[in-house]
């Protein structure tokens, strides 16, 4: 298949936009779970100094 | 116009901003990253020099134009910081930080990539634009290992904004290196007098990549800075009055 | 032209005031100044230990080697450049002193190029002869050392205000200064293989004389800055 050779150059070019839209995917997964953490810890943090109250 | 940028300042109205904008410049990214990889792969016509390998031009030359966007956007933003004592300009700085260090990363890796087959080599030491290139990942690292040593926020802030300035002029190093010295790197392709020495068929697949890989990075920084703010306004009213937006503040 | 606002400080004064101090105190605990020398003397002679007496490996690596070990020792004595001030209280001496604080950052600087920077360049003609670099070569050395140890002593200069007083700032200096003194290391050691391979140095020194000359005019007002962070 010549879209998977690329002219003989398949593995650079595959390997090359497989490490780019995986870093990106990476930090927008990585941006969710950090905004969901640091909501979570607040909540918790709130919630104790209500009840310590 | 005074009263919204006034407004902006403000982390409230900064976060719910921001979360609306997120899913816009998203998508809009998506898109143009869609469009861009499709036509980049698909559409333009092979290099008469590189054949098909040149594609890589699809996502290395996106990446290093990021690297130095968001280092100047770090260092800017720390600047207004420092002069004006904005907190929100240095959450700012804070978040563009790792993005930076992650563009510049794949701008190395991807270029190392395709400089094997094109150049021989994965590497050149001596290169003045990969050798200012790797000095920018170090700056990147440099100031986040500032930041995470200083423990007052407020120092750490000011201490990495004086880094980051020092370290800007290593970005039209970068982009000269080519022109200034003798290098196995290219010369510049678009930015550069007489207008970009690309095809037109070649060029719009680039140009869309580039822009879609600055709304994502838009979309990611906000979506940092959000989570910077939350943490640093963590005591605020209008934050508890976020999270619990039933129970009743005296 | 009339004579100097009074109300001014005078601004040499203020500069020799601050280098004849940390000169004199150099002087006093000699180990700051002696301990970067003899560590540069000793990685110098590191490399003959572990790679043998090979002469033309030795005369190949010799002004690379050099000047990283400069570069290292330098690292060394910037540490302690803001340090003891910092303890002693004379850091706040010299924030609300008259005199502009960039003028007394590129003082501190001068005095750690003479007390550092100096001893090293004088030095060095000893290591290049143990990798049997040929005289003419030891010149382009000394030039290239002269003119880098200066720029390290300036370019340091911030890294030492931005870090002074934390915990593990040793390690942390090293990571902010490097790298932007790889040009330095670059275009140095370069220079000298260039010389040594009968190349002219030219270009390379003027590079290294510009990196100085910009130095000099900008760290001194981002020493400033880094310090007056610090001391909040």
């Amino acid at each position: 298949m010549e879209i998977l050779s690329m002219g003989g150059y398949g593995a650079y070019v595959w390997t090359a936009y497989g490490l780019t839209f995986g870093v990106l995917v990476l930090c927008a997964v990585q941006a969710r779970r950090r905004h969901r953490r640091i909501v979570r810890d607040i909540r918790i943090r709130l919630k104790a100094a209500e009840s310590g109250k | 116009m005074w009263t919204f940028l006034h407004k902006l300042a403000s982390p409230p109205h900064f976060y719910a901003l921001a979360a609306r904008l997120i899913p816009w410049l998203a998508g809009a990214g998506a898109i143009a990253i869609l469009y861009g990889t499709f036509a980049g792969l698909f559409l333009a016509p092979p290099d008469y020099q590189q054949g098909d390998a040149f594609r890589i031009i699809y996502v290395h030359v996106p990446a290093a134009y990021l690297s130095l966007l968001a280092y100047v956007i770090m260092a800017v933003a720390a600047g207004i910081g420092l002069v004006w004592r904005m907190k929100l300009a240095h959450a700012v700085a804070a978040s563009a930080a790792p993005l930076g260090a992650w563009f510049t990363f794949l701008a190395l890796l991807t270029g190392s990539i395709w400089g094997r087959p094109m150049w021989g080599t994965w590497w050149e030491w001596g290169d003045p634009r990969l050798t200012s290139e790797l000095v920018l990942l170090f700056l990147y690292f440099g100031y986040m290992a500032l930041r995470s040593a200083i423990d007052d926020t407020a120092r750490a802030d000011r201490a990495s904004a004086v880094l980051a300035l020092v370290g800007l002029v290593n970005v039209p190093v970068i982009h000269f290196s080519v022109e200034w010295w003798a290098s196995i790197h290219q010369g510049p392709t678009l930015v550069r007098a007489g207008g970009p020495a690309i095809s037109t068929e070649m060029l719009w697949p680039l140009l869309a990549m580039i822009a879609g890989f600055a709304l994502v990075f838009g979309a990611l920084l906000l979506g940092r800075v959000r989570g910077e703010v939350l943490v640093r306004e963590r005591r605020a009213r209008w934050v508890r009055r976020l999270m619990y937006p039933e129970v009743e503040t005296p | 032209m009339s004579a100097a606002d009074p109300r001014l400080p005078a601004l040499l004064p203020g500069f020799l005031a601050v280098v004849r101090r940390d000169l004199l105190l150099g002087w006093r605990r000699p180990g700051d100044v002696l301990n970067p020398l003899f560590f540069y003397v000793i990685v110098a002679t590191l490399f003959p230990f572990a790679l043998g007496p090979d002469a033309a490996r030795l005369a190949l690596i010799g002004p690379g080697v050099l000047w990283v070990a400069a570069l290292l020792a330098t690292l060394l004595s910037l540490n302690s450049l803001y340090l003891a001030d910092h303890e002693d209280g004379s850091l706040e001496q010299l924030l609300t002193s008259a005199q502009p604080l960039p003028l007394l950052a590129l003082a501190k600087a001068v005095a750690h190029w003479l007390l550092g920077g100096l001893p090293l360049v004088i030095v060095s003609p000893v290591a290049a002869y143990a990798y049997g670099l040929p005289a003419g070569t030891i010149r382009v050395l000394l030039a290239t050392l002269a003119l880098g140890t200066a720029s390290l002593s300036l370019l340091g200069s911030i890294g030492a205000a931005l870090t002074v007083g934390l915990n593990r700032a040793s390690a942390l200096l090293g990571l902010l200064v490097l790298p932007l003194a790889i040009p330095l290391l670059i275009f140095g050691a370069r220079t000298v293989a260039l010389a040594a391979a009968g190349d002219a140095a030219g270009a390379g020194l003027y590079f290294l004389g510009a990196y100085c000359t910009l130095a000099l005019a900008l760290a001194p007002f981002a020493a400033a800055a880094a310090l007056k962070v610090a001391a909040e």
